[in-house]
């Protein structure tokens, strides 16, 4: 299972209340895993990635191992320790503004 | 006996404040969505469990937000949990894209940046959200970047009414400080298909056949900060109301200058009268009183604030021009608030209630048309929005 890390805005609207965990079918990569967390999640389209061209919004970042994977393409395989699932995908709000 | 329910839209959630009929005594519930902006909420006039709201954030853009039990509960039309990733289909609710489909849309122009280059169209978030007032599924959003979408489903999916963006002057408008937002939209009772809507900066346009094709109607509006002050579009409109009854006569503050139009917006001339100051952004009419509306004026367009630390609504009860202050209960010393321009709404109880929000978090209530206020709370967060639903 992949597991996933919200930002606490996206948590209250997802109505979760921890990490999520998600399978995930096929090579486990950053649009896999949002195609993965969009269906089991729905109200979340549009909130990490737009609808239609599926960039990620200006005011997130991936993060995965210590690792920022932000600019990673979103087909590129993300690391083997979260398609395991020993660490999570982590999705954070960018610190701009208050 | 009646009560009423108010629904407060801030920058870190929105409140419901109810009361009965005498409205003294008020129950607070919230805050819902916690710390996300809620630019809007707002009930339908035919069934007033069923309540929108507009949920925003720069990180996480736009959300929307349904409610068919008074508020109690909310749900994002379409995009519920689901417990299979086929389980159910995925949630259209928050998305609003401008329609350039060959049949039905209009081409993406450019509108003017601040400096005036041309700057490409882009959806931000919806600032205003209009129920039907026929049906409790059908409701219109106004967007920023400037456009008006529909949904007939309850919110569930949106699609653009393209003629307003495509009436051709779209590369002329511009944004006004808050970005460049259709935040006005009146639904005429009297006329199936006549729909006002006002747009900063660009001004005031009218459609009478339902969205497909529109119109400026800003003759007799000048506004000295643009380039041909007496232009068909480029005005900073910053609201206008209308009295259910009186449908064809309507009342706009500007970003200077009160108007007014008796003639469904073909023309207008000023009523600003004997106002301290009349920039400003709200404006209301007495629900059972069409000749008396109320501003709440701010200093100017570089200081926004309430004019001399004094915090007073002004009434008109001769349809403009001659205004008097209300300021009994109100703060009359060192106030420095704003109301901004969805922050004031009026109940449709015998003795009209005024209610408005201020960026200092504090929502008044006057029980008596304006005679006298009182603090329903003091410290929201800054208040962008306040609504009221008369309820049986």
């Amino acid at each position: 299972m992949i597991r996933v890390e919200l930002p606490v805005h996206l948590r209250r609207l997802a109505h979760v209340e921890d990490e999520v965990t998600l399978e995930v079918k096929g090579a486990v990569t950053q649009g896999s895993v949002l195609d993965a967390l969009e269906a089991r999640y729905p109200m979340l389209c549009g909130t990490i990635r737009d609808h239609t061209t599926k960039q990620r919004r200006p005011f997130l970042r991936f993060f995965a191992c210590g690792e920022d994977l932000s600019h990673e393409p979103p087909d590129q395989p993300l690391p083997s320790a979260v398609a395991s699932g020993a660490e999570p995908f982590v999705i954070i709000g960018a610190i701009a503004g208050g | 006996m009646s009560k009423v329910r108010v629904l407060v839209g801030t920058r870190k959630g929105a409140f419901l404040l109810t009361s009965d009929g005498k409205r003294e005594k008020w129950e607070v519930s919230g805050p819902l969505f916690t710390g996300w902006e809620i630019y809007h909420m707002k009930g339908s006039p035919v069934d007033p469990n069923r309540i929108y709201a507009s949920q925003s954030t720069g990180w996480f853009g736009q959300v929307i937000q349904r409610s068919s039990d008074g508020g109690k509960t909310w749900e994002t039309p379409g995009g519920g949990v689901t417990k299979t990733p086929e389980g159910m289909p995925k949630g259209e609710s928050n998305k609003f894209v401008y329609d350039t489909s060959p049949e039905t849309g209009k081409p993406l122009t450019t509108h003017q940046f601040y400096d005036g280059t041309p700057h490409p169209w882009e959806f931000k978030r919806v600032w205003h959200l209009e129920p039907s007032l026929t049906d409790p599924d059908m409701v219109y959003a106004g967007v920023e970047d400037a456009a008006l979408f529909r949904s007939k489903d309850g919110g569930r999916s949106w699609q653009e009414l393209a003629g307003l963006r495509g009436h051709g002057s779209g590369p002329k408008w511009q944004p006004g400080a808050g970005g460049m937002c259709l935040h006005t939209i009146l639904l005429d009772p009297s006329k199936a298909g006549r729909i006002y809507v006002a747009i900063s900066a660009a001004g005031a346009f009218r459609t009478d056949d339902g969205g497909q094709t529109w119109k400026p109607i800003n003759r007799g509006l000048v506004s000295q900060y643009i380039p041909e002050p007496t232009a068909e579009v480029g005005h900073c409109v910053h609201r206008i109301a209308m009295h259910h009854s009186r449908p064809h006569v309507l009342f706009m503050q500007k970003h200077w200058d009160v108007m007014r139009s008796d003639d469904a917006g073909d023309s207008w001339r000023e009523i600003s009268g004997n106002l301290p100051t009349d920039f400003g952004f709200v404006i209301d009419v007495h629900a059972h009183e069409p000749e008396t509306i109320y501003v709440l004026p701010i200093k100017s367009d570089a200081e926004h604030y309430v004019h001399d630390g004094k915090l007073r609504v002004y009434r008109s009860r001769t349809g403009g021009n001659e205004w008097e202050a209300l300021t009994k209960g109100l703060p009359q010393s060192n106030c420095y608030v704003n109301v901004l321009r969805d922050a004031m709404a009026v109940d449709s109880l015998d003795a009209c209630g005024i209610y408005f929000g201020t960026t200092g978090g504090q929502v008044y209530c006057s029980a008596d048309a304006g005679e006298s206020w009182a603090p329903i709370v003091r410290d929201l967060p800054a208040v962008l929005s306040v609504e009221v639903q008369t309820l049986p």
